[in-house]
């Protein structure tokens, strides 16, 4: 599990001549994690989407650790590559272990079934997300949080230095969304997680990447991009950013009664 | 959070694929048993047993029973339990293929595609390719249907439920028109028992010639499947999780769907269109052993062989001496289990 370097270069996705990124470039060095910020439509998941194969760059290229991903095969990609994706949820009656059993496929070959190692993989990473509880429950069946932190899981499962999260803390209550930022935090792992909540991103990135309009149009440590003007230009509010009382990051007031600085 | 999100109480595995093959094993006794000339399943146990090694058993039955057991009955029980299989595990690879538990070789046209080539070849009387000209057909009309079917309900990379059975539907019916006018415009003396057959599905008059190719792409699909059961179990994921766990998607499935093709294509090529087999039973085994595939395909060959080996023995004894055409009876059980399906899904 030696955290992967992965880059963006000059990536770009365009569907019937709309660019829904354009000349997208990140660059995540080993160990880093990074926040994907910006508001719906900005083409943060359609990025992520090109990190873990399910869409090809029309432009620019994927590398990680200096190759090409979409030149590799998916299953080379995906024990060095885990993803938390969106979907909407299925009408099968796996288990919660099941679930979290797919991530060990990449290692397998037909026929092949899991051993005592990758049960022993599978149940680590129900416990770490502490859903151990929820391994013989029917997954289609728990609340959106338990799913959340099942796919999890299942992303850990997969045993690879490098982690896409497309909004991970969806659905989850506060004490979880903590948790489970602490935790990629503490995998040591690289990591680049699409995420709403401003406040967290400074709290738990090292760098903080903002998205408008299909660009990359802020990249640094949270103190620089988290400014007044940047919230105004970006996301059309206006709001105060201050240092966390205790922890120092910067964290944003939003003024809550206005239409947006035009 | 919920609180009760208990687990299932299911059996073990290996007593489920002990009682489902025990299931297959009395299917077939009484299969064979029951008919015009009724035997004891002592009897029937006798004559294969002294087939298989003569110094076994001594034969102490008619001669004619023998002929009555290994030449008619032996057969026709043994391409039924091998059209059930196919049936059921190609149900379930569509449901997992589509991602949607409504999905079913006769509801998605795939049968009807079949039946459509099958036909063709009968009416016009093709046979370039031999004693492969029929399944080969079937199977190329089954692909088509598949891939049409497939292509109609999909739209902006999202299949919803609503346009999958829609786009089978009218898929299916068209098809089985096609099929019927077919036969009908046919010189065919006995246009309306052959269009009953390719129709509503049946068994008449199966002989052992019938019974090779079937069972042999039914046999090897049926591994190639059990080989992709992780693969199978990734696109219950959804797509996008899928090929981050490494599963080139698009290709899998174009490979799927010509395996699914070719064992539709084979078994209907002999039986014709038999519908909600590979409805019903993939459900229920699915509540025996769980979604996953390399557990849950086992089960539902043995499940979907005992079924239609049993429907067919009602479908040949309930009104005898006439014989009801199989597909009648699946369709009667299977409607009534579709809806309750629909509807339990409407409710969750």
């Amino acid at each position: 599990m030696t955290p992967g370097h992965l880059r963006a270069e000059r990536v770009g996705v365009a569907v019937a001549d709309r660019d829904l990124v354009r000349d997208a470039v990140l660059d995540l060095t080993p160990g880093e994690v990074v926040a994907l910020t910006g508001p719906n439509g900005a083409g943060k998941s359609t990025l992520l989407r090109t990190f873990y194969r399910a869409r090809r760059p029309t432009s620019g290229r994927v590398l990680l650790d200096g190759e090409d991903i979409w030149r590799m095969s998916g299953r080379r990609l995906a024990r060095r590559l885990a993803a938390v994706v969106q979907e909407p949820p299925g009408e099968f009656e796996l288990s919660g272990y099941e679930v979290v059993a797919m991530g060990r496929s990449p290692y397998k070959k037909a026929f092949q079934g899991d051993d005592d190692g990758d049960r022993r993989i599978i149940m680590d990473a129900l416990d770490a997300l502490g859903v151990t509880a929820l391994a013989q429950a029917p997954f289609d069946r728990l609340s959106g949080g338990e799913k959340q932190r099942v796919l999890i899981a299942r992303a850990l499962a997969q045993q690879t230095g490098t982690l896409v999260l497309d909004e991970p803390t969806n659905h989850l209550d506060l004490r979880h969304q903590l948790d489970v930022l602490r935790l990629v935090r503490g995998l040591g792992v690289t990591a680049v997680i699409a995420l709403h909540d401003l406040n967290l991103a400074a709290a738990f990135c090292d760098r903080i990447c903002v998205m408008h309009a299909g660009q990359v149009v802020a990249d640094g440590p949270p103190a620089q991009v988290l400014t007044p003007a940047l919230l105004a230009e970006v996301y059309e509010v206006t709001a105060d950013v201050h240092a966390h009382p205790r922890t120092g990051v910067p964290q944003i007031s939003v003024h809550p009664d206005q239409e947006g600085p035009s | 959070m919920t609180a009760l999100a208990a687990a299932v109480p299911r059996l073990p595995y290996a007593l489920v694929l002990t009682l489902l093959a025990a299931l297959v094993l009395a299917a077939a006794t009484a299969g064979i048993a029951a008919g015009s000339v009724p035997l004891a399943a002592g009897e029937v146990w006798g004559i294969l047993a002294h087939r298989a090694v003569p110094a076994l058993v001594d034969p102490t039955w008619p001669p004619v029973r023998e002929t009555i057991v290994l030449d008619v009955r032996a057969p026709r029980v043994l391409l039924c339990g091998v059209a059930g299989a196919a049936l059921s595990v190609c149900g379930m690879a569509l449901q997992a293929l589509v991602r949607n538990p409504l999905a079913d070789p006769m509801l998605l046209g795939v049968s009807s595609g079949a039946s459509v080539g099958a036909v063709l070849v009968l009416v016009l009387n093709l046979t370039v390719f031999g004693a492969f000209s029929l399944p080969l057909a079937a199977f190329i009309g089954a692909l088509g249907a598949l891939t049409l079917v497939y292509v109609l309900a999909r739209s902006g990379g999202r299949m919803t439920t609503v346009r999958l059975i829609l786009a089978g539907v009218a898929t299916a019916e068209v098809l089985s028109a096609i099929a019927g006018y077919l036969i009908v415009t046919s010189g065919d003396p006995r246009k309306t028992e052959s269009a009953m057959r390719w129709m509503l599905g049946g068994f008449g008059g199966t002989s052992w010639d019938l019974v090779p190719i079937p069972a042999a792409a039914v046999l090897l699909g049926t591994v190639a499947l059990l080989g992709v059961s992780r693969p199978l179990d990734l696109l219950l994921a959804g797509e996008e999780a899928a090929a981050s766990l490494g599963l080139n998607v698009h290709r899998f499935r174009a490979c799927l769907f010509v395996l699914v093709a070719l064992m539709v294509g084979a078994v209907v090529a002999v039986s014709g269109a038999i519908g909600f087999v590979g409805l019903m039973l993939p459900h229920i085994v699915r509540l025996l052993t769980g979604a996953g595939h390399r557990r849950a395909l086992p089960a539902a060959a043995l499940l979907g062989a005992a079924f239609l080996i049993a429907a067919d023995l009602a479908a040949r004894t309930v009104i005898a001496p006439e014989e009801i055409p199989v597909g009648i009876l699946t369709a009667l059980a299977g409607g009534p289990f579709f809806l309750w399906l629909m509807r339990r899904k409407a409710a969750s």
